[in-house]
């Protein structure tokens, strides 16, 4: 701090303050190669999946490989987004909603349906009225529990950890009880509600799928700035004009929509969002949420859609993908984990 | 100019501060002192909209802060509290730009670069401007905080302890630092602090706090005596006049 020390000669011999810098490059085109790469991949990876092995006809392969890439493509961004949104407003890097018992919650809200309309009942109600209800109840839910846990202040990482596993194993233990306790015939309707996997994706809701997912990523495109501010923590950014408690609430039903979709979709992903989020960062560092969010969604792109090709196709055995990301994600959780303990 | 009208703050049945009535002229600095638990930091946490208000009232530049909009207060008033922890990794650079974020609005222009140099020139961080925040040292951080804080270019500024982690010579720098915002920019600036030596050496005005309440609240001559000291703190303290500056001395 020399030049403070000596500010009163500075001053009196006028020196112009420093010029200033050139203008920092945005983290997007700062790391436009490693972004344009992952691109890239996701790219052939899409085209891979769609082509490789295809017999029979064009019009019925392309729908059919269509609707599955969709989901995946899908369900690989509202993962890889709300993981990040999630451990921006937790200022925190290794919760994500999943761990935190987001989708223990949605799973829930399905079986209390079934236990106490029926089966009948749920499968004859319209699916998509159904999903948009089941989101609503999600978002008013999380923005109950999870907003107090966060706009407290809760800065204990263990406190919110521990939180979020014992929510989760409680929304887990009472659907659990409830389905045990249901008819048998009106379980398999439920199992099959919550067990989708990127085998069995659940394309009747594709459609509203795309569009919830089109209208929460634009509202955090225009929200990049403001996460940016919100990573600083509580203080910093409430001193710098953000409502915080009124912006965690906002990005808590953001996060609670993309995670509606992609359980809707294929179901629980436990560690997968850790997994992206994390190397998106190790790639593009966590300065600007534009970059880091672009390079998850395409990391999760890549790692969804070329892992399904590799099992489906090359390999030519189904149903492990979600094994290979759980058992991968929950390595990654461990060296975290781990780090944090020792840093 | 920041005015307080019997403002309160209470956990349970602890009262943690009690009925404060204070008005503090613009363009000075003032020094809150107190023992630990006199409710100092909670006190200035509710003038930065940091902590709810139970009763009473705090206005900054006649803002009301529980009422005004957020983003404008944040155009006034500017507050550094003790532990900053941050998960995203940035430089010190990217810091300080964030301080301009209620100007901004996150798209720097050139103007506000030149104010993010300026700022990042006046504590002396040009060496480290491109380092990342977790490759610094505490002291280093800490100006690279308050840095970011005079960027954001705020009539009033309130710092909590801005001197921890400091070595003296960048304890004395950094009080300098606030004397000279205050004199030449005309700033309002509200510290809390530890030292008493720090307060009555550069400090306008001191407010002495104990259990939440403000004990006394006056000029540096009125608030460093022998008698408000030991008061205050308990213990046995001897005032000194040392080249015009007013010293406390402990007894052992």
């Amino acid at each position: 701090m020399d030049d403070a020390l000596r500010l009163d000669e500075r001053r009196a011999a006028a020196r112009p303050i420093a010029p200033p810098s050139k203008p920092r490059r945005s983290a997007i085109r700062e790391n436009g190669v490693i972004l344009a790469g992952l691109g890239a991949l996701a790219l052939v990876s899409c085209v891979l999946f769609m082509t490789i092995d295809a017999r029979g006809a064009w019009g019925f392969v392309l729908p059919f490989r269509g609707a599955k890439l969709a989901a995946m493509l899908l369900v690989g961004h509202a993962i890889a987004v709300s993981t990040i949104l999630f451990q921006t407003i937790s200022a925190n890097r290794i919760l994500t909603p999943s761990i935190m018992g987001f989708d223990a919650f949605y799973g829930l809200i399905q079986t209390v349906l079934v236990f106490f309309a029926g089966a009948a009942f749920a499968a004859a109600l319209d699916p998509k009225l159904l999903f948009t209800v089941e989101t609503i109840t999600l978002i008013g839910f999380a923005s109950l529990l999870y907003g107090t846990l966060l706009s407290t202040g809760a800065r204990d990482i263990h406190r919110l950890l521990l939180s979020g596993v014992i929510l989760g194993v409680l929304f887990r233990s009472v659907s659990g009880l409830m389905q045990r306790l249901i008819d048998p015939t009106e379980f398999v309707v439920v199992q099959d509600r919550l067990f989708a996997s990127f085998n069995s994706v659940d394309t009747t809701l594709l459609g509203i799928s795309a569009i919830v997912i089109a209208v929460v990523t634009l509202a955090v495109i225009r929200m990049l700035p403001v996460l940016d501010v919100l990573a600083l923590g509580r203080e910093p950014a409430i001193s710098l004009g953000i409502e915080h408690r009124r912006m965690v609430l906002i990005v808590l039903g953001i996060v609670a929509s993309f995670v509606a979709v992609s359980t809707a979709l294929v179901g629980p992903v436990a560690f997968f969002g850790l997994l992206v989020a994390s190397l998106a960062r190790v790639l593009v560092g966590s300065r600007e949420h534009a970059a880091t969010i672009l390079a998850a969604s395409l990391l999760a792109a890549i790692a969804l859609v070329a892992g399904q090709t590799i099992l489906e196709r090359v390999l030519g055995f189904d149903a492990v993908l979600g094994m290979v990301v759980e058992f991968i994600g929950g390595i990654v959780f461990l060296v975290l984990l781990l780090k944090r303990g020792t840093a | 100019m920041i005015e307080t009208n019997a403002l309160s703050k209470r956990y349970g049945d602890t009262v943690v501060v009690d009925g404060v009535t204070l008005s503090l002229p613009a363009a000075e600095v003032t020094a809150i002192i107190g023992p630990n638990g006199a409710g100092k930091s909670t006190f200035l946490s509710m003038i930065a909209r940091l902590l709810s208000i139970d009763t009473g009232t705090a206005h900054v530049c006649g803002m009301d802060v529980a009422k005004a909009p957020s983003d404008a207060l944040a155009l006034k008033l500017a507050v550094l509290r003790q532990d900053n922890q941050i998960v995203a990794r940035l430089t010190v650079r990217d810091l300080v730009g964030f301080g301009r974020f209620p100007h901004s609005r996150g798209r720097l222009t050139g103007e506000d670069r030149a104010m993010v140099e300026e700022a990042i020139g006046f504590l002396g961080l040009q060496d480290f401007a491109e380092r990342y925040l977790d490759e610094l040292s505490g002291g280093q951080r800490q100006r690279a905080f308050v840095a970011m804080v005079l960027a954001q270019d705020t009539q009033t500024i309130l710092l909590d302890e801005p001197l921890n982690n400091l070595d003296i010579r960048h304890a004395v720098a950094m009080m300098r630092l606030v004397r000279r915002a205050a004199d030449e920019l005309g700033k309002t600036i509200v510290v809390v602090l530890h030292d008493i030596n720090f307060a009555a050496a550069y400090a306008d005005r001191i407010v002495a706090m104990k259990n939440g309440r403000v004990a006394v609240e006056g000029r540096v001559e009125d608030v460093v005596t022998e008698t408000i000291i030991g008061e205050i703190f308990g213990i046995e303290a001897s005032i000194r006049q040392v080249d015009d500056q007013i010293v406390c001395l402990f007894r052992r």
